[in-house]
């Protein structure tokens, strides 16, 4: 039985196409994605996110709980902030990717991935039980948010018409609660699609008020439902990694391109023997990011070339609808890793010639 | 969606418009639809030998790729060259600008199996 968010009957009035998703019955697009991708680029799209989980730690040894669970260096934020992480297996492959959210001292939110919920809650606990963390409560609280990204250029007119709460003084990975159409709001300033937007956190009870009434609100600057379909292009122009592809209990985050989250200063998380033995010894094999030179659409699992020789595999690869071009993601041998490095993709028969391009392909 | 009397079908979602004994080919409006956006279209060589049920090209969308059956064996006459710079028009056009290859049937009798616009619409309608 799939999960549906609380806008499950909305998408299909709006006449979607609804796909499974990590378990869940979610909207790939509405009236196409070529067409939904450039409105987020040039206007504004909105998401129906509800699906991604988000599991709550509260206590005084918060802080130190999250240290020992997480990559990054949770200690330099500060309430109202957010910070990009990852939690990783003590070999070093990736658990998940997260946003974690700053309360206070005392009270953090991840938000994690729809599909990895219950596979990172349990993991969470395990680190929980075995460590020594005798004043932390975790609670898995995904059940009580409806999740929305409103995100584009014009995002944040449209928001500024629906609050009193100041959005100009919300930077980049930060978050503020307020009212959103009347409703109390996590208003956080981060997405997935490299445009400027927001990130809506409410009760499951107000998402189809919302939804509406940000469409409504939205209207006059073209605002327009997106599926994931659009969701995964967007990201892909910017080179932003999708669990499953990019990242995954086989990869780890330097190979992934995530050593700007990886605080191997840090002592004591869980992997970072792992990663440090890794960038030691170098490390194999990276993601890069490339273009087609050839006529052809590169594919996740596609085999990468470099002459006669197999050195690695496309993680994801699309039309970018953007720029026009086929481009994708490619885990390859680090000696194959240096921009305009010629690869070729194999697609179905043939070996069609691609190289290695500075990412994000898409400059914001 | 448009389904017209003229043309025959296949269960793989291809249409053929019969002329004598070349027939031409593309997919439906239906298809089309389920695929979304098309950004690319591989057609084999003038020349090439098809054969019923099998594949003869490619058509992707922005998410998927699809392989594109004959609906009757023969020989490629003719592609569609304009297609692949321009394979939006299997969006815009499916039964026009959008078709894809002529075949030069090698067994006629092939035809009888392929289904009318009524049969098709009932069976995507079944299937759907």
């Amino acid at each position: 039985m799939l999960k549906k968010t609380p806008l499950n009957e909305v998408h299909r009035k709006l006449g979607a196409r609804m796909v499974e998703f990590g378990g869940w019955d979610m909207p790939v697009q509405y009236k196409g994605v070529i067409e939904e991708h450039l409105a987020v680029r040039g206007a504004a799209g909105l998401f129906d996110v509800s699906h991604m989980g988000e599991i709550e730690v509260k206590g005084p040894g918060a802080l130190a709980y999250i240290q020992e669970l997480t990559i990054n260096d949770a200690a330099t934020l500060v309430n109202g902030q957010i910070q990009y992480s990852a939690i990783c297996y003590p070999h070093g492959g990736v658990v998940d990717d997260v946003t974690l959210y700053r309360f206070d001292h005392d009270h953090y939110l991840f938000c994690v991935n729809a599909s990895n919920t219950d596979k990172d809650f349990a993991w969470m606990e395990e680190v929980l039980e075995e460590g020594n963390f005798p004043d932390v409560a975790l609670r898995n609280r995904s059940d009580d948010f409806a999740q929305l990204a409103l995100q584009g250029p014009a995002a944040p007119a449209i928001l500024a018409r629906l609050t009193d709460t100041d959005l100009t003084k919300i930077a980049y990975y930060h978050f503020y609660e307020g009212l959103v159409a009347e409703v109390p709001t996590i208003i956080s300033r981060t997405g997935y699609t490299g445009e400027d937007g927001f990130e809506l956190y409410f009760t499951p009870q107000a998402a189809e008020h919302v939804w509406n009434a940000l469409l409504e609100a939205g209207a006059p600057d073209g605002l327009a439902p997106i599926g994931l379909g659009a969701r995964d292009t967007l990201r892909l122009e910017m080179k932003y990694a999708l669990y499953g592809h990019e990242l995954s209990p086989e990869i780890t985050p330097l190979e992934a391109g995530l050593g700007w989250i990886t605080k191997l200063e840090k002592p004591g998380f869980i992997g970072r023997d792992a990663l440090l033995r890794q960038k030691q010894a170098g490390v194999p094999r990276r993601l890069v990011g490339f273009r087609m030179t050839e006529a052809g659409v590169p594919r996740a699992e596609y085999p990468v070339f470099a002459g006669e020789r197999e050195v690695g595999c496309v993680t994801s690869g699309t039309m970018s609808p953007s720029l026009r071009i086929g481009l994708g993601l490619a885990l390859v041998e680090t000696a194959q890793a240096a921009i305009g490095t010629p690869l070729q993709i194999g697609i179905r028969s043939r070996r069609v010639g691609a190289e290695v391009v500075k990412t994000p392909f898409v400059k914001k | 969606m448009e389904f017209p009397e003229e043309l025959k079908y296949t269960e793989e979602h291809e249409w053929v418009m019969v002329e004598a004994d070349v027939v031409t080919v593309g997919i439906t409006d239906f298809a089309q639809d389920q695929l979304g956006d098309v950004v690319f279209v591989e057609l084999p060589a003038v020349g090439t030998m098809v054969e019923a049920g099998k594949p003869f090209g490619v058509v992707e969308s922005v998410k998927a790729v699809s392989d594109v059956y004959a609906p009757v064996s023969g020989e490629v006459v003719e592609i569609n060259e304009e297609l692949p710079d321009a394979p939006e028009t299997i969006n815009t056009s499916p039964y026009d600008d959008g078709w894809m290859i002529k075949i030069k049937l090698s067994a006629p009798a092939e035809l009888e199996g392929l289904m009318d616009a009524d049969a098709y619409q009932e069976f995507i309608e079944e299937e759907g």
